[in-house]
């Protein structure tokens, strides 16, 4: 499954295969879950919904064939009142994919509430290096009032932008247009050019309203555009390296990208850019400068890694350094890219030595956390690449979904050329991209492609997460609210990964949550101390007993309403339950 | 007090019809408000004899939260009461949104309030019912009769109709009602009974036949109504008609629009002359 043909394997086994072997331990949540019939689950889960929403919802809710995916409806409009994960496209480009640029000034044009809730929401750290700045703390906005949406607000951006200018002097300038700015038509656009023209630096706007997609995932689209656009390709001097690559999608959540360049610096591989996790601008006007693209979130990022092998020849392929065994895999394939006996030593080196303090710690946490189970619903490649800390410490993963994925992150990209194109997706502007006329350069010749390919590398891959899930677990696109219930009664898995808005429910019923956007205010989790970090993490919360330790009062009083927030009425007034009511008592 | 919004197509003659006809309502003794509606602010033109006024928006803009009525609304023709809401320069902002918060503002500064006596309000809206800012007049019953200034040509029965349907829209949940058609006469073939069928077909009536005379537009010239320009002429009486028209007026209908393939039989049936 993995596309990366076994080299010496210092040591780390192939937890997938294994884990599909061994029998789950017996009384263990895995052997639970082993005993229940997934098909009937899944239709325990979804049985309630009007015939409309249950048709819809079976599409995006698979049993897993890891040998052949069926298509998953995935990247389509929510049903309304399923009480969603997702986010909005403002949130898409200016939160995830351009707000972690750290010496860029991000003005949010709108009303305050999108500035507000989009500041620091994240956790996308930043270091500024000696004579850099930091503008992540603060949170700009044009504050639209009732007399901008009226009047319209092009003078106001105008003068923020200005504003701005003259308080902080950043080197560049990104302008992002809310919902009501795409309905009262300011052309933010040519504000920016103007603001350009006058203040002599980069000013650029991103059109990403966030009604325009069905996700943020729209928002993503919409900001790799706007980046490749206006930044990259600025400035051609290359860094002073032998192998020079840049890191795309990799956001420094509670400093991952540190980690992962840590990591690679040990091995002598060099990042130019890392898009976007604590990144300068300077950083990201010469992304294009490097020899090779690997690519973390497969998702947000995807399009960026294609345009810039059309335009300047840069390769691509996915890496996943989440994981001992996954990074373990990537550096091997990066370090056969450069195709260098002494970065693949080092390589081999690196990850020996990595290993040796990590393997006591996974073998120790291992020894409680076997045969436990967890299912994961968030982002657009978390879901995956978690799944492969879970089976370093032998843990199953029972069910996966993404909030905003696509079909092919799901089924791999062979999928791409069947996905429809919908109305929805087509709302997104699409960029042509050319080869550039001086500076496309392709990093490999066709015959060492080829060459490659033929030893079982590939390139512009992606083969999703359902190939890499065990038969029969449950696939849940956009899952709801009530399907996240149903699942934890069902399967009462151990742990559940997710975001901030499902971990207070999760947790209501006795089961913790792990955020897998912000990381609870924890972290890092990539490379192999970050993996250190969540195996011990997760040992904590699974083997905790605080979860058992309370009893819900309707479990122990019988005269307490079992559901006190939601009260039937009766006809004339009054509530069907008022008897019980009545004896309503606390503690 | 009766609440009376103008829709029509644009350019068919809704501010002149509004004003002239408010004219004479004055002059009948009756206590007027007009509230144009339309960015341009030149609603209210005539009866102030200038645009003279500055807008309920632009006020709000320059003093800020601190505005009396007497700001914002001013005596023109012998004492009628005019506002112009005012709005964005064409290409700019919401219009629509302008439109909601100074009726808002009117409310708040008590110019509806028994304590000011008012006969009658009047909306002078402009266009069509293009979305929801421009409908704000029959929502939340601002106000809940309706006459549609209409000519006999194509498009302006067409918009004439498509108002009818907004009309419909909130007369279902509101108190909002279709008071008649207001002919404004283009000298089309057979206007007048092709409007009268018109009207009889969306369960309401012409109320008045405007006819087509260029006093009109002499007294416009000279930034005035026809009655005050010169209250002797024809065509004063003509608006004096129309204004005892609206007052008497008690069929106030839900409207039924036509599709567009009855308007265009209509068309076809009274729009050539043998």
């Amino acid at each position: 499954m993995s596309s990366i043909s076994p080299e010496p394997e210092s040591g780390v086994s192939d937890a997938t295969d294994t884990e599909a072997l061994a029998p789950p331990p017996p009384g263990s949540s895995a052997e639970h879950a082993a005993s229940i019939n997934a098909a009937e689950a899944r239709e325990k889960m979804i049985e309630i919904y009007p015939d409309k929403t249950k048709k819809k919802r079976a599409k995006q809710f698979l049993l897993n064939d890891p040998e052949s995916p069926q298509p998953i409806a995935a990247n389509t409009r929510t049903v309304p009142g399923i009480i969603t994960q997702r986010g909005c496209t403002y949130a898409g480009c200016r939160g995830v994919v351009i707000g972690p640029m750290h010496d860029v000034l991000h003005i949010t044009h709108g009303p305050i509430g999108c500035s507000f809730y989009s500041w620091q929401t994240r956790r996308n750290l930043a270091r500024p290096r000696p004579g850099d700045v930091n503008y992540l703390q603060y949170s700009m906005t044009t504050d639209m009032m009732e007399d901008e949406i009226i009047f319209g607000g092009e003078k106001k951006l105008a003068a923020a932008i200005r504003e701005a200018y003259k308080i902080f002097k950043p080197k560049a300038i990104a302008v992002y247009a809310t919902c009501p700015v795409g309905l009262i038509g300011d052309d933010i656009h040519t504000v920016c050019r103007l603001a350009k023209a006058e203040l002599g630096i980069n000013v650029f706007g991103f059109s990403c309203e966030g009604y325009k997609g069905v996700s943020q995932s729209a928002g993503h689209h919409i900001a790799n555009n706007g980046v490749f656009k206006h930044m990259v390709g600025l400035d051609d001097t290359p860094d002073d390296a032998e192998f020079r690559m840049n890191m795309l999608g990799e956001y420094n959540i509670g400093g991952d990208a540190w980690e992962i360049d840590t990591l690679l610096r040990k091995c002598g591989i060099h990042v130019t850019a890392t898009l976007s996790g604590d990144i300068s601008y300077e950083q990201v006007v010469k992304a294009h400068t490097v020899d090779l693209n690997v690519v973390q979130c497969h998702r947000s990022i995807n399009y960026m890694a294609d345009m810039m092998e059309t335009k300047f020849g840069i390769p691509w392929f996915k890496v996943n350094f989440i994981g001992a065994n996954s990074t373990a895999k990537s550096l091997r394939k990066i370090a056969k890219f450069f195709d260098s006996k002494k970065l693949t030593d080092r390589v081999e080196e690196v990850i020996a030595q990595e290993l040796s303090v990590l393997r006591p710690i996974m073998d120790d946490v291992k020894s409680r956390c076997a045969g436990k189970t967890a299912a994961l619903f968030v982002g657009g490649s978390r879901a995956h690449h978690y799944q492969d800390l879970f089976r370093d410490i032998g843990m199953t993963v029972i069910a996966a979904g993404y909030e905003f994925a696509h079909r092919d992150d799901y089924e791999g990209r062979d999928v791409l050329p069947t996905i429809k194109i919908d109305a929805d997706s087509r709302n997104i502007e699409e960029l042509t991209v050319e080869a550039d006329p001086t500076r496309y350069r392709p990093r490999k010749t066709e015959e060492q492609k080829a060459a490659l390919e033929a030893g079982g590398f590939s390139f512009r891959d992606y083969e999703g997460m359902m190939k890499e899930m065990r038969k029969e677990s449950l696939v849940i696109d956009d899952i709801s609210h009530h399907e996240m219930e149903k699942l934890i009664e069902i399967y009462k898995p151990d742990v559940i990964g997710s975001g901030i808005k499902e971990k207070f429910i999760i947790e209501k019923l006795g089961v913790p949550c792990k955020q897998l956007h912000s990381y609870d205010y924890s972290g890092p989790y990539a490379a192999f101390t970050g993996a250190g970090n969540f195996y011990k993490e997760i040992d904590r919360m699974v083997n905790t007993k605080v979860w058992r330790l309370v009893t819900a009062p309707w479990k122990s009083d019988p005269t307490v309403p079992p559901k006190p927030v939601y009260r039937p009425r009766v006809r004339g007034g009054g509530f069907e339950d008022e008897g019980a009511a009545k004896n309503w008592k606390r503690g | 007090m009766r609440k009376v919004a103008i829709y029509g197509k644009g350019g068919i003659g809704k501010s002149t019809t509004t004003q002239n006809t408010v004219a004479a309502l004055v002059e009948m003794g009756k206590k007027v408000m007009v509230v144009g509606c339309d960015p341009k602010a030149d609603s209210t033109r005539l009866l102030l004899g200038g645009l003279a006024q500055r807008s309920v928006l632009d006020t709000l803009r320059e003093e800020g939260e601190d505005v009396e009525l007497s700001d914002i609304r001013s005596a023109g023709f012998c004492n009628s009461l005019c506002v112009e809401s005012g709005g964005p320069e064409p290409g700019v902002g919401c219009a629509g949104r302008g439109i909601i918060t100074s009726i808002n503002m009117l409310e708040q500064l008590g110019a509806y309030d028994d304590s000011e006596q008012l006969d009658y309000v009047f909306y002078d809206v402009l266009g069509d019912v293009v979305c929801g800012g421009f409908a704000m007049p029959i929502r939340e019953g601002k106000a809940e009769e309706i006459y549609i200034v209409c000519s006999g040509e194509m498009m302006a029965m067409y918009a004439a109709n498509n108002i009818s349907k907004g009309i419909l829209k909130f007369a279902q949940t509101g108190v909002v009602r279709l008071g008649g058609l207001i002919c404004n006469s283009r000298k089309v073939d057979n206007e007048c009974e092709m409007i009268e069928k018109f009207a009889e077909k969306l369960g309401t009536q012409m109320i008045h036949f405007v006819p087509r005379n260029n006093d009109v537009q002499r007294a416009e010239i000279h930034r005035k109504t026809v009655i005050e320009w010169n209250k002797e002429c024809e065509q004063a009486d003509e608006y004096r008609a129309l204004a005892k028209a609206i007052d008497e007026n008690k069929k106030l209908v839900v409207p039924k629009p036509l599709t567009i393939q009855e308007l265009e039989d209509l068309l076809m049936a009274y729009g050539l002359l043998n």
